[in-house]
């Protein structure tokens, strides 16, 4: 069975459906990506998966449950962990509070504990810590633990947001444009570290990229979205050749001279 | 002028000066506050060693000691002599908890609360209905009450329980608050708290009809405390009256009692909210404060959590309302003003928007120019109104000045002006929050190898 499976999803505002008729399953342990032009309802596919929207029709099916309905921070607690289009950190919280909070639905502290300061806290909390450092390694932040998140550049708070996700243990991990406003070294990184999180950890990853290196580079299978709908799916190869996916990016007469 | 005091810090910040500047400051001020007991520059001279305290690098057990022997002995001792200080201090304690409490909901929180003092009413309320003979006025109309009605508990030690049924009303009400305030952010949840603020307010001023609860604007009197054990005060009273210079009376201890009780409160308070601070409680707020669509998409459950905030914020300033019942003996409405409310956020703001000590200070440096520094500075003025004294070039004799010119009376002015000057000169506050640095050890050992 899939991991992830939606069926017939639909949102709109207003009179505007951002997300048409979507139909979207994701095997366990792919790597995934969502690709379209700006405003194709990507980004807002995302948010109706992780509940910060709640879809008009439709159903979303994860790991064997229904997510409709959840709040996100139920979702969360189910094992869809994600990042944001445009970097969403505790700014003035260290780097590793950050990760901290990322680990929030593991903790199992109760207001007791804390106050009563007992032992299980503290084993708690050395344990959440040696994790975060642990992440922060796994990411390749070095020596920034207890800087501020809002003072690290811009590629370190990147590898924040995807270790603050990670410490969530989750089951699948969204980012949502990861890439975006890197330089190519950078990128290269990235794309060897989504490797590593699929390989090593398990994590099944959906990403929304625009840059195509990356997509072609990296995914296992691309879905294409256009005025909220999908309008094609496959491996790479496939999806480079696919004549809607050529009208979407580059207008029909455009593709139509190129044909 | 900055480097002055960098320079002037860094001189003393190390041993033997810290010891010398603390103890000397402690000695001296002791003593001159003994010597004489109205000064006000005594007090401040005296004051400045607790902050020499915290401030200075010492070792943390001669700290300690020092401040519990500041705490316990120096200060109630010097109180007795002048009952004045001993107020000061209570009210430097009571609005001290109210802003760390405050500090939890807006300055950790992030949920900008205007109507904070309603949970302190609700906890004065609390107790100025079941420890006074409110409950057997019930039916009776303000102020034609029978003079010789009884009290409702016979017993006045029922004040302990009390605090922690004001805590946990105080807290139910923060709920209460929470529940329709869930959605709203910035500017809207600031007018609805404001408006809840004002509802307590006015029912405090209202239900004195059908029923007398609350006994309307006059408020209720008297309130009961809780009994002091009369061998102890005797054992004290022969112990003290050497000391002091004159015999110890009842309502003096009660001053000394009242300011033992609100001294372990705040520190009750500091502690608690240093542990919800640091835990994934104090973490989840935080987030939550910096990011509301981060925070949740990262597990955390934004309801819970807010209610917890108002909750847990209202606590403080509930267990300080039933203290406070009991230490005036009274309560009305009047305390209970959209302005208490304001004047315990500008302490946040002052001492510095989530920061523990720095909520502290702020209450302290509020208070203190509020009740003290104001007051002895208008009585100077009216002292120098009555004598013949001239401004000497001016020809202007002080005799002429209006007695609208009463620094006390200014006294919102002059806070406005400070908060202004804050805002533009140090926006985070005396002492601004800081995040908890951890140990790193790993990376500091590869930071030494490369």
């Amino acid at each position: 069975m899939a991991l992830l499976e939606t069926t017939n999803v639909v949102k709109r505002f207003g009179g505007l459906t951002a997300v048409n008729k979507m139909n979207f399953t994701l095997e366990k342990g792919q790597i995934a990506s969502i690709i379209g032009p700006n405003g194709a309802g990507k980004t807002t596919f995302f948010n109706t998966l992780t509940g910060i929207y709640k879809p008009e029709e439709g159903s979303i099916e994860f790991n064997g449950h229904s997510l409709v309905g959840l709040r996100p921070d139920q979702v969360a607690e189910r094992g869809i962990a994600r990042t944001f289009q445009n970097i969403r950190l505790f700014g003035s919280m260290t780097v590793i509070e950050n990760i901290l909070v990322g680990m929030h639905t593991r903790l199992k502290q109760r207001g007791t504990d804390v106050l009563f300061r007992t032992k299980a806290f503290y084993e708690e909390e050395a344990a959440a810590e040696a994790k975060a450092k642990e992440l922060m390694d796994y990411v390749g932040l070095k020596n920034v633990g207890n800087e501020l998140a809002r003072n690290l550049p811009y590629g370190g708070q990147r590898r924040i947001e995807i270790a603050r996700a990670l410490a969530a243990d989750p089951i699948l991990i969204l980012l949502d444009e990861p890439t975006a406003g890197m330089n190519p070294n950078e990128t290269e990184e990235a794309i060897r570290l989504f490797r590593r999180i699929r390989d090593e950890k398990g994590v099944t990853v959906l990403l929304i990229e625009h840059d195509m290196r990356v997509v072609m580079n990296i995914s296992e299978r691309i879905s294409v979205m256009d005025y909220g709908e999908k309008i094609a799916e496959g491996t790479p190869a496939q999806i480079r050749s696919n004549q809607r996916v050529i009208e979407a990016y580059l207008g029909r007469a455009a593709a139509a001279a190129q044909a | 002028m900055k480097k002055f005091f960098s320079d002037f810090y860094a001189a003393i910040n190390k041993e033997p000066w810290s010891y010398i500047v603390t103890f000397g400051l402690m000695i001296i001020g002791s003593a001159l506050v003994y010597a004489t007991p109205r000064s006000l520059t005594a007090f401040l001279i005296l004051l400045l060693s607790p902050a020499s305290m915290y401030f200075l690098k010492m070792n943390n057990k001669v700290k300690l000691f020092a401040g519990l022997i500041l705490a316990i002995i120096v200060l109630p001792v010097l109180g007795i002599r002048n009952i004045f200080y001993l107020e000061v201090l209570f009210q430097i304690c009571v609005f001290a908890a109210l802003a760390l409490g405050l500090n939890i909901v807006i300055g950790m929180a992030g949920l900008l609360d205007l109507g904070y003092v309603a949970f302190y009413a609700v906890g004065a309320y609390t107790w100025a209905f079941f420890g006074s003979k409110q409950i057997s006025l019930l039916h009776s109309v303000p102020g034609a009450a029978p003079a010789n009605a009884p009290f409702f508990l016979e017993n006045p030690n029922w004040f302990w329980l009390f605090i922690f049924l004001g805590i946990g009303l105080a807290a139910f009400a923060g709920i209460l608050l929470g529940l329709p305030v869930l959605r709203l952010r910035g500017d809207y949840l600031a007018i609805v708290t404001l408006g809840f603020g004002e509802v307590i307010r006015v029912l405090a001023l209202n239900l004195d009809k059908p029923i007398n609860i609350t006994n309307g604007p006059q408020g209720i009197t008297p309130i009961q405390r809780p009994t002091l054990p009369p061998a102890l005060l005797d054992a004290l009273g022969k112990l003290l009256e050497p000391i002091v210079g004159h015999p110890v009376t009842e309502a003096q201890f009660y001053n000394v009692f009242f300011y033992f009780l609100a001294l372990a409160v705040i520190i009750i308070a500091v502690i608690v909210a240093r542990r919800l601070e640091d835990s994934r409680i104090g973490r989840a707020w935080t987030a939550i404060r910096e990011d509301e669509t981060a925070a949740i998409a990262m597990g955390i459950p934004l309801v819970k959590m807010k209610l917890a905030a108002f909750a847990s914020g209202a606590a403080f300033a509930g267990a300080m309302g039933v203290i406070y019942a009991a230490n005036r003996t009274f309560v009305s409405p009047e305390t209970f003003s959209f302005l208490q409310s304001i004047g315990v956020l500008s302490m946040v703001i002052l001492g510095g928007l989530g920061s523990i000590p720095g909520v502290i200070i702020g209450a302290a440096v509020v208070v203190f120019l509020n009740i003290q520094v104001l007051q002895t500075f208008s009585l100077y003025l009216s002292s120098l109104r009555q004598s013949d004294a001239v401004i000497p070039i001016i020809n202007f004799a002080w005799k002429n000045l209006s007695t609208q010119l009463d620094p006390a009376k200014y006294q919102k002015l002059i806070f406005g002006i400070i908060l202004v000057v804050m805002m533009i000169f140090r926006p985070s506050g005396l002492i601004p929050a800081e995040r908890r640095k951890r140990e790193l050890a790993v990376e500091d050992e590869e930071v030494n190898s490369e």
